[in-house]
């Protein structure tokens, strides 16, 4: 209910929330309008490029949905009033997930109709792979912004760039707009417990060769299961760790 | 005598090497105002952290309505708030949007009237659709206040609650807390740098000093206690004793 209200009344928010991937379709779209000259050579590309594009930031948005949510309780000096009322840290971290995905869905929503209308590209190509793909990047941006959150608590001020910063960390090695196979042998086994890399190549497999990528979701999917619980109790455990030393109360200081 | 509602055994809390609060044990019956006072450090600040489970106690227990504030917080919460002048709304709100946000989350029911009542007794119905970066702080502490009162608390944490309102504000503030106080039997533990707002306000208070009770009583009591004619100049003794 808060960020209804928060988001209804401010323009710069809402610009916000388009402003980075209508950039990005942008940049890159037309990128690929002009590599579009050698498609012969890169079977598929403008489709991978934009394709992949839109899929990353919604793993992007929905881990930013939550870790830039919570720092706009830190700075307006809420938190305490939420940590002291009934709220339970599971339901706030819940509420924040619903409001990650109500900023993704309309930014998913924004970059598909842009792309099609600016390069013809139809995200649905990809076909009922769509949706399982889409999940399994949500649910690990949550665990990224889980974790964020949970090491802001902890940090501070100084660990606030996280909930920009480590997305990103992450992308090497999602495969977003290359194949595993282009990485070194150690990126490549890295590449392998990242959840994203594997949507991605199953992405590219559909959009290749049209074959369902069961292997490639049930990865996903495993290692989602686990991060996102993992991603849980390393908050749990912080915030116990929090109030122990007296940081909560502390946060935005 | 009546149960009290809050009870604080032997808290102690100590932060890396040092002890901020040092064995302090006390009650809050109901319908009392518990003063907390004390120099700057003196742990005030961290007990009332400490009973609303925002910071963990090193060791003591502190029971609140008969249950372990540890294992039935859930419960607990539901009764208390909390007002400080360290907290603020969500900036983008406004002054009714923050308090319907927070009518939800304590499950207020009619939140309607509850919001109108409490606006009208702050006398912020004029700024209800003001948003909350634009009020003056006198203003943001009022809806601090309204915020504290939206679940008809059983008990209230007030830390320095009339920092930043003017004298009038602030006298009209005291008189709303302690006729609320009387009709609803609310038990308020109050932290003020204000002496004369204390000896007012409180039925008991507490000194602290280096984190734990150097005096308790009422006011009167406790100004006799040290040979003073009023808080203030306890206040000044304690805090020069130890500067000295």
């Amino acid at each position: 209910m808060r960020h209804i209200y928060l988001y209804r009344r401010s323009l710069p928010r809402l610009m916000e929330v388009v402003y980075w991937p209508l950039l990005d379709l942008l940049v890159w779209g037309f990128i690929t309008v002009y590599l579009a000259q050698y498609r012969e050579n890169l079977p598929g590309f403008i489709t991978f490029f934009i394709g992949a594009l839109i899929l990353w930031d919604i793993l992007f948005r929905s881990h930013q949905g939550i870790s830039v949510s919570f720092l706009e309780d830190v700075w307006a000096k809420n938190l305490l009033n939420l940590f002291t009322s009934p709220l339970s840290y599971a339901e706030y971290i819940f509420s924040l997930m619903l409001v990650s995905i109500v900023k993704l869905v309309t930014v998913a929503t924004i970059m598909a109709v842009l792309a099609w209308i600016l390069y013809s590209f139809n995200i649905f190509l990809i076909g009922i792979s769509l949706i399982p793909f889409v999940l399994n990047l949500v649910v690990m941006g949550w665990a990224i912004g889980i974790i964020t959150t949970a090491l802001i608590l902890r940090f501070g001020q100084e660990a606030e760039v996280l909930a920009w910063a480590l997305g990103f960390l992450f992308m090497p090695v999602s495969a977003v707009f290359y194949p595993v196979s282009v990485l070194p042998l150690f990126l490549k086994t890295l590449a392998r417990f990242v959840p994203a890399s594997h949507v991605f190549e199953g992405m590219r497999g559909v959009i290749s060769s049209g074959v369902f990528p069961l292997e490639q979701l049930l990865w996903s999917s495993g290692l989602n299961a686990v991060y996102i619980l993992g991603a849980f109790l390393f908050f749990r455990w912080n915030f116990i760790v929090v109030k122990r030393k007296g940081l909560l109360v502390r946060i935005g200081e | 005598m009546h149960e009290p509602v809050v009870a604080v055994e032997g808290l102690t809390k100590v932060f890396k090497s040092l002890k901020a609060v040092d064995n302090v044990s006390f009650s809050i019956f109901p319908g009392e105002i518990l003063g907390l006072l004390g120099p700057n450090g003196a742990g005030k600040t961290t007990i009332i952290h400490m009973l609303l489970g925002l910071t963990t106690p090193t060791s003591g227990d502190i029971q609140i309505f008969g249950l372990d504030l540890k294992k039935h917080r859930a419960d607990i919460v539901q009764d208390v708030n909390f007002s400080s002048s360290y907290v603020s709304m969500p900036n983008s709100l406004t002054v009714k949007e923050s308090l319907k946000v927070f009518a939800r989350l304590y499950k207020t029911k009619n939140r309607e009237k509850r919001i109108h009542e409490l606006l009208e007794a702050f006398e912020i119905a004029d700024i209800k659709d003001k948003l909350v970066r634009n009020l003056s702080s006198g203003q943001q502490t009022r809806l601090n206040l309204a915020k504290a009162l939206i679940n008809d608390p059983k008990v209230l944490f007030l830390d320095e609650p009339t920092a930043s309102l003017d004298p009038d504000i602030a006298d009209k503030t005291r008189t709303l807390l302690k006729s609320i106080k009387k009709e609803r039997n609310i038990s308020i533990l109050y932290t003020s740098h204000n002496m004369k707002e204390m000896e007012e306000m409180s039925d008991r208070i507490i000194f602290l000093h280096k984190g734990h009770i150097i005096a308790e009583g009422k006011p009167k009591e406790v100004i006799r206690s040290f040979s003073r004619t009023n808080l203030e100049e306890v206040f000044l003794k304690v805090a020069r004793e130890e500067g000295s």
